[in-house]
This record gives C-alpha cells, sequence and structure tokens, in this order.
C-alpha cells in the first residue's frame, strides 16, 4: 500500500495521543463531575443537619476520603482511573487514592518503611508545595496588610 | 442548579487536568503539586473565592480547592495571630482531610493485600 504524504499525514494524526482528546477529556469532565456532584450533596446533607459550611466542608471531604480508600482496598478505584484519566485524579479522592495505593503496594516492605514512608511518597510532595505557597502567601499578607 | 455548577466546574477543571496529562509529559504527581498551588494562587489573589460562591463542591473538591482552603486558612489564621498565622493557618484548615488520608490509607494497608483479586482481610 503506497502513501502520498498527505494520507501518510492523516494517518499519522489519526494514530497520535491527541486524536485520543476527543474520548479521553469528555470520560475526564463526565467522571470528574459526577465525583463533584457526590461531594455536593454531602455538602448539602451535612449542612442539613446543622453544621456549618465550614464544618460540613471538611466533613465532605474526609466521606469522599474515605470512600476513595475503600474502593482503592478492593482495587476498584484503580480500576476506574484507567478510564477517567483526570476525572478520578484531580478530585480529592484521586489524592485519597495517591496515598491509601502506594501504602498498600509498599506493604511488602514493612509498616514503617513501607507502608509509614510510602503514604506520603504522592501526598508529601503535595503537603510540601502546597505549604510552603500558603506560608509565603501568609508572609505576603502580613508585610502588605490585608487585601 | 448547585448541582450543574458543582458538575460543570469540577468537570471543567477535570479536563484541563486531563489536557496536561494528554498534551505535556506531566506526571500525575506534578499535575497534583501543580493544582494545589493554583489553588493557593487563585485564593490569595480573590478568583477562588467566588467560584466556591456558585460551584460549591464543584469548586473544594477537586485539588485546586485544596489549595484555596490553605490560602484561605492562612488568611484567617493572619488575620487573627499576626506572622504566626502563617505557619499554622494551612495546616489547621487541611487538617481533617489531610489526616483522614493518612488514618484511612494506614487501616487499608492493614486490612487488604495488593493483588488479592477477591481482596480478603489479612489479619
Amino acid at each position: 500500500m503506497k502513501l502520498t504524504e498527505k494520507e501518510y499525514g492523516v494517518l499519522a494524526k489519526k494514530r497520535s495521543p491527541n486524536s485520543r482528546l476527543y474520548k479521553t477529556v469528555p470520560v475526564a469532565f463526565a467522571v470528574g463531575g459526577a465525583i463533584c456532584v457526590i461531594g455536593q450533596f454531602l455538602t448539602e446533607l451535612y449542612k442539613s443537619t446543622g453544621l456549618d459550611v465550614s464544618a460540613a466542608g471538611t466533613l465532605t471531604s474526609v466521606t469522599l476520603v474515605f470512600m476513595s480508600a475503600v474502593l482503592t482496598g478492593f482495587g476498584l478505584y484503580d480500576k476506574l482511573a484507567k478510564h477517567a484519566g483526570a476525572g478520578t485524579l484531580v478530585p480529592i479522592t484521586g489524592f485519597a487514592n495517591a496515598v491509601v495505593s502506594p501504602a498498600l503496594e509498599f506493604k511488602t516492605e514493612g509498616y514503617v518503611l513501607g507502608v509509614g514512608a510510602k503514604i506520603f511518597i504522592i501526598a508529601g510532595p503535595v503537603i510540601v508545595y502546597g505549604l510552603a505557597a500558603s506560608a509565603f502567601y501568609g508572609l505576603l499578607l502580613f508585610i502588605f496588610g490585608q487585601a | 442548579m448547585e448541582y450543574l455548577w458543582a458538575f460543570l466546574t469540577g468537570g471543567a477543571l477535570c479536563a484541563i487536568g486531563q489536557l496536561l496529562i494528554d498534551l505535556t509529559s506531566l506526571t500525575p504527581a506534578r499535575i497534583l503539586v501543580t493544582y494545589v498551588v493554583s489553588g493557593v494562587f487563585l485564593g490569595a489573589v480573590g478568583i477562588y473565592d467566588p467560584l466556591v460562591g456558585f460551584a460549591g463542591a464543584g469548586a473544594t473538591v477537586p485539588l485546586t480547592g485544596f489549595g484555596y482552603l490553605l490560602a484561605k486558612g492562612v488568611r484567617e489564621a493572619v488575620t487573627a495571630d499576626g506572622l504566626l498565622g502563617a505557619l499554622t493557618g494551612g495546616l489547621e484548615a487541611c487538617a481533617g482531610g489531610v489526616t483522614a488520608a493518612v488514618l484511612f490509607a494506614l487501616v487499608v494497608a492493614i486490612l487488604f493485600n495488593r493483588g488479592d483479586k477477591t481482596a480478603k482481610i489479612a489479619g
């Protein structure tokens, strides 16, 4: 089969990762959006019990983290993540998965340097740079005053 | 209506993450770090507050919301305690979520074994 340069270009473009975007991005959008809808439902539920917005938000995070931890334990979150990509990575459930998954995986290396250390393999950098950025912001606030 | 905005905003934040995965060579860890630091920045400049106002969990559940929470915690702590608040506000605000993640990870690691199809209790 002989291809002209133009046909080859079309074919190569079809096979390139960019053409997968039409599938991966909508799936990530739908799954991530759905996880946020669950979060919204939980927030409304906790607010209806009389909790203030901040406490309801924290409890929502804790609940989502718990659900993700259990699903990760059963290997189901990782199965979903294979299809959903960033849809399961970006929500806080993805952060929880990044904490639970290595803890489970490195169990064979013991509870101290296996589980205990690897829990922070991805959460560590997130916390390090998140806290550093927030402390820097606090310093700026202190020096230049509240906006 | 709140649910629709939660879906659209949360979905959009995840779609951006997917574009980063597909179009750049950013690893998941780098994307999470980028999201948290972006959230701190967007919270600091006051963009994220209104987003949380109309999108609710659509803005707080994605990791940018974690960064926003850090920024908000620091702002409140600096108002109350001055410079000390820059060091205490962030962790105070995210204490529940972080402790929950660590605790549940430990419990899951104790109870489950990786590779088991039927995830039996390890004992």
